[in-house]
C-alpha cells in the first residue's frame, strides 16, 4: 500500500548539488595557481587588519614623495570617490538596492556644510557640528525618500531615486528664491551660481588649509568609515543585509524584518555621502548644481561594480582604476605606459597556449621591425614623422610607421582597428591568432600616430571604457568580488 | 482529555487565488511534541497551507492560533520571533553566504543589538555575536558527520544536495522555534538518505523537543514518524488520523489513483 502512495523521483533529474558538481566547484576555486593564486590566497587569509595596512601604508606615504598637484589628482579625489563608494557599497553591495539618487545625498551634504559655513549665510560653524548637521540632513533625507519607497523592489526603487536625483538638481537650481512660508524669500542654495566661499573645515583650532591638510584628513574620515562598516558587517545588521541581497522572502520568513532593514541601508548609505559631501563642499571651497550629476553616479557605480559590490577592499582599487587611469591619460608620455602595459597585460592573459602567445609577440615585433626597414628603404615619407615625447615613445619610434602628415591615414587605420576587432570575435583557433598581429598593430599604429595626442578629450574615456570592459570580461564579478553563484 | 491546549491550532481557514480556491474551510491542530504530517497529491494545497501559517499569504477567512494567540495578519518575520520555523520545498538557502553565516544570519530577531553597538563594540554586542556564533556550531554539530566542521566555511553553493536540506533544517533551527515546518525534507535523496532523514526527524523530537508540523510524499518516511495523518485534496481536509487509517482510507486512495489516472491520460 505504502509502496503505491510513493510517487517516484525521475532517475535523470538535473543532478546539479551530487558530489561530482560540487568537487568541480571546489575545482574551480582552487585554480589559481603562481604568483596570482598565491597572492589571492594570502590576500584571503590575511586578517583585516593586515589587509587594511596594505593599504594605509602607501596612502601614508604617498603625500610624502609627490607633488601637490599629484596630491590632489590621484590623492585627494580618489579618496573622496572611495569614501562615496562605501556609502553605495552599503545600498548597492550589502543589501542589494539599485539607488540610482545617491548622488543627491552627496549634495545634501555639501550645500549643508555650506549652508551653515561660508560666506554666503554668514554662519561659520567648526567643523564638527557641520559635519554632524550634514550628516544629519542626508540621513534625515535618505530616510523620508525611503521611507516610502522601502517596499519598492529593483527597477521601480531605482526610478523612484532616480527621479530624486533629478529633482535635487532642480531644486538647487532654484533653491536661492524660495519665498513661502516659512522661507519668506530666503536663499538656501544660491541657485544655479551656487554656494561659493565657502569655509575650509575648522577643527578644534586647526584650520585645514592645504591639500596636504586636506588629504590627512580625507583618509582619517576614510579609515575610520571603512573600519566602522567593517564592524557592522560582520554583525547581525550586516549579516541580514547579505542575507537579504540572496532571497528576501527567505530573509523575511527567517525572521529578519527586511523592509526595515532596507530602509536602514538606504540610510546608512545616505549619511556616509553627507559626511563625503561635507568635506567636498569644503575641498572645493563651494558647491556647484553642476558637480552632483548624473557623470558623478555612474562614476561610483563603475568603482562599486568594478570593485566587487559588497567588497569594501574592491572600493579602494576601484576608486584608484577608475579616477586614477584617466588622470595618467592626460599627460601624452603617461598615456604612452598606460596604453602600452594594458596592451601586454591583455596579450598575456589572455593568449593561450604559450605557442600562440609566442607566435602573437613575436609576430607583431617582426611585422614592425619589417615595415619600418622597408619603409625606411623605399617610402622614407612613412618613416618622417616626429615621435612623441618621452623615453618609451622613443623606443616605439623604431618599431611604428610614423607617416608625416599622418591624421587622415590614422583616422583610416583607427576605423579599420575596429573592423578587425570584430573580424577576430568571428574567427576561431590558429586563423584568429594570426589576425590578432594586423589588429595588435593597426590599433597600435592609430594609438601613436592619432589618440594619444588627444588623450586630454575624449579619448581617455573611451580608453578608461575599454579598460572597463576588458577588465570586466576578466572577473565578471568584479576585482574583489566572489563569484555570485545562482542555482535554481 | 484534559484542557491541554493544542501548540498550533488552524480554525476554518480558505484561501483562493483569483477564482482558485487551493485551501477551503480548514480545521488542523498540532499538539505540543506531536509530529503530524500532511500529505495530498501534487497541487493540493499544502505548501499553501505553509505558507498561510508562516504569514507569507494572509488567509481569506479563519484564525490561526499558536498558543491561544492569533497570530493572522502578522509579517512573516515576527510569526517566526513568536516561534515558528519552516525549511522551504524548492530550497532557499543564502547560497552566496557560508554555511555558518547562512545559520548566524537567521539570529537575527534573536538577537537586539543596533549596528551602532556593533561599530562600537559595546559588550552586548559582543556578547550576542558570541552567543549566535555557538548557537550555529551547536545546530549544525546536530548534523554530526554529514555538516562537519571543514564546511562550516564553504559557501552555501557548494554543499550537495541532500546537505542543502539539512542546512535548511539547521537554519530553522537556529530560529529557537517551538514548532518546525518541514516541507518535503526528503525530497530528491536517495533511499540511504531518506532513511537517514526519517531518523533525524525523530531525533529533532526527543532531543530538539521540536514538535513538528511535516509536509511529505515518501510513504516510508511518512509511515516511521508520524503521530497523526492529514490528507489534503484541492484544499479540503479528507482523511486525518493514524498511519494506517489514513493510508487505507478510500477517498485518499482515490485522491492518488484519480491523479494518476488523469496523468495518464
Ligand atoms: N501565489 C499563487 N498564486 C496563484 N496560485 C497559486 C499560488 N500559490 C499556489 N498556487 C496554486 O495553488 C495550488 C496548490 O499549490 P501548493 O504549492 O500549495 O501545492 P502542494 O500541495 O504544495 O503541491 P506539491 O506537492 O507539488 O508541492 C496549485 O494549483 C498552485 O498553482
Ligand atoms: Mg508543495
Amino acid at each position: 500500500m505504502a509502496d503505491e502512495l510513493t510517487p517516484q523521483v525521475p532517475p535523470d533529474q538535473p543532478r546539479i548539488g551530487v558530489d561530482e558538481w560540487v568537487a568541480s566547484v571546489e575545482g574551480k576555486r582552487e585554480r589559481y595557481r603562481g604568483p596570482v593564486g598565491w597572492l589571492r590566497r594570502g590576500w584571503d587569509t590575511a586578517p583585516a587588519g593586515a589587509r587594511l595596512l596594505a593599504f594605509v601604508i602607501p596612502a601614508a606615504i604617498f603625500p610624502l614623495v609627490t607633488t601637490e598637484g599629484n596630491l590632489f589628482r590621484y590623492g585627494l579625489i580618489t579618496l573622496l570617490y572611495a569614501l562615496l563608494g562605501l556609502g553605495l557599497n552599503v545600498t548597492v553591495g550589502f543589501a542589494g538596492l539599485l539607488d540610482l539618487g545617491y548622488i543627491a545625498f552627496f549634495g545634501f551634504g555639501a550645500y549643508t556644510y555650506g549652508y551653515v559655513a561660508s560666506v554666503h549665510t554668514g554662519h561659520h560653524w567648526p567643523a564638527v557640528p557641520a559635519i554632524l548637521l550634514a550628516i544629519a540632513v542626508a540621513a534625515l533625507i535618505g530616510f523620508i525618500v525611503g521611507f516610502p519607497s522601502r517596499r519598492l523592489v529593483g527597477d521601480y526603487l531605482a526610478i523612484v531615486t532616480l527621479f530624486f536625483g533629478q529633482a535635487f538638481v532642480v531644486f538647487v537650481n532654484n533653491g536661492d528664491r524660495i519665498n513661502f512660508w516659512p522661507f519668506n524669500r530666503t536663499d538656501l542654495t544660491g541657485g544655479a551660481n551656487g554656494l561659493d566661499n565657502i569655509d575650509p573645515l575648522k577643527l578644534f583650532g586647526w584650520t585645514v588649509n592645504t591639500t596636504k591638510e586636506y588629504y590627512w584628513f580625507t583618509l582619517g574620515a576614510f579609515l575610520l568609515v571603512i573600519i566602522l562598516l567593517y564592524l557592522v558587517s560582520e554583525s547581525r545588521t550586516g549579516r541580514a543585509w547579505k542575507a537579504l541581497r540572496e532571497d528576501p522572502l527567505a530573509a523575511e520568513v527567517m525572521s529578519m524584518p527586511v523592509n526595515r532593514l532596507k530602509l536602514m541601508a538606504f540610510v546608512f548609505g545616505a549619511a556616509i555621502a553627507g559626511f563625503a559631501g561635507a568635506i567636498y563642499g569644503s575641498v572645493q571651497t563651494g558647491a556647484f548644481p553642476g558637480d552632483f550629476d548624473v557623470g558623478l553616479l555612474i562614476t561610483i557605480y563603475a568603482i562599486v561594480i568594478l570593485g566587487g559590490a559588497g567588497s569594501l577592499a574592491g572600493v579602494i582599487v576601484g576608486a584608484l582604476v577608475v579616477n586614477g587611469v584617466p588622470e595618467l591619460l592626460r599627460d601624452p608620455n603617461q598615456a604612452e605606459w598606460v596604453f602600452y602595459t594594458a596592451l601586454v597585460l591583455l596579450v598575456l592573459t589572455k593568449v593561450r597556449p604559450w605557442q600562440k602567445l609566442v607566435t602573437v609577440v613575436g609576430g607583431t615585433l617582426a611585422l614592425g621591425f619589417a615595415l619600418v626597414a622597408i619603409a625606411d628603404a623605399w617610402f622614407p615619407r612613412w618613416t618622417a614623422g616626429e615621435p612623441n615625447t618621452g623615453k618609451l615613445a622613443h623606443w616605439v619610434s623604431h618599431w611604428m610607421l610614423l607617416p608625416s602628415h599622418a591624421t587622415q591615414i590614422a583616422n583610416w587605420a583607427y576605423a579599420l582597428t575596429i573592423a578587425l576587432i570584430l573580424v577576430l570575435t568571428l574567427l576561431r583557433g590558429w586563423w584568429r591568432t594570426i589576425v590578432m598581429i594586423p589588429t595588435i598593430y593597426v590599433g597600435a599604429f592609430a594609438w601613436e600616430n592619432l589618440l594619444v595626442e588627444q588623450t586630454v578629450g575624449a579619448t581617455r574615456f573611451l580608453l578608461l571604457g575599454a579598460l572597463l570592459v576588458v577588465l570586466m570580461n576578466a572577473r565578471p564579478q568584479g576585482l574583489f568580488g566572489t563569484a555570485r553563484v545562482e542555482i535554481v | 482529555m484534559a484542557a491541554t491546549q493544542p501548540l498550533l491550532a488552524l480554525r476554518g481557514v480558505s484561501k483562493s487565488f483569483g477564482g482558485l480556491t487551493v485551501i477551503s474551510d480548514l480545521d488542523l491542530h498540532v499538539d505540543e511534541g506531536e509530529i503530524v504530517s500532511v500529505i495530498g497529491p501534487n497541487g493540493a494545497g499544502k505548501t499553501t497551507l505553509f505558507n498561510i501559517i508562516t504569514g507569507v499569504y494572509r488567509p481569506d477567512e479563519g484564525e490561526i492560533l499558536l498558543e491561544e494567540q492569533s497570530i493572522v495578519g502578522l509579517d512573516p518575520h515576527q510569526v517566526t520571533n513568536r516561534g515558528v520555523a519552516r525549511t522551504f520545498q524548492t530550497l532557499r538557502l543564502f547560497l552566496n553566504m557560508s554555511v555558518r553565516e547562512n545559520v548566524m544570519a537567521v539570529q537575527y530577531g534573536r538577537t537586539k543589538s543596533s549596528p551602532f553597538e556593533a561599530m562600537l563594540r559595546l559588550p552586548r554586542a559582543r556578547r550576542e555575536e558570541r552567543e549566535i556564533r555557538q548557537r550555529a556550531e551547536e545546530k549544525l554539530s546536530f548534523f554530526g558527520q554529514r555538516l562537519v566542521g571543514y564546511r562550516w566555511d564553504q559557501p552555501a553553493y557548494s554543499l550537495s544536495y541532500a546537505n542543502r536540506r539539512r542546512l535548511e533544517i539547521a537554519r530553522a533551527m537556529a530560529t529557537e522555534p517551538r514548532i518546525l515546518l518541514l516541507d518535503e525534507p526528503a525530497a530528491g535523496m536517495n533511499p540511504a538518505e531518506t532513511q537517514e532523514i526519517t531518523e533525524l526527524i525523530g531525533k529533532l523530537r526527543e532531543e530538539g523537543r521540536y514538535t513538528i508540523l511535516v509536509i511529505e510524499h515518501d510513504m516510508h518516511v511518512v509511515e516511521g514518524i508520524s503521530d497523526r495523518v492529514v490528507a489534503l485534496d484541492h484544499g479540503v481536509k479528507i482523511a486525518e488520523g493514524s498511519f494506517d487509517a489514513v493510508a487505507t482510507d478510500p477517498r485518499v486512495i482515490e485522491a492518488y489513483l484519480g491523479l494518476r489516472k488523469a496523468e495518464t491520460k
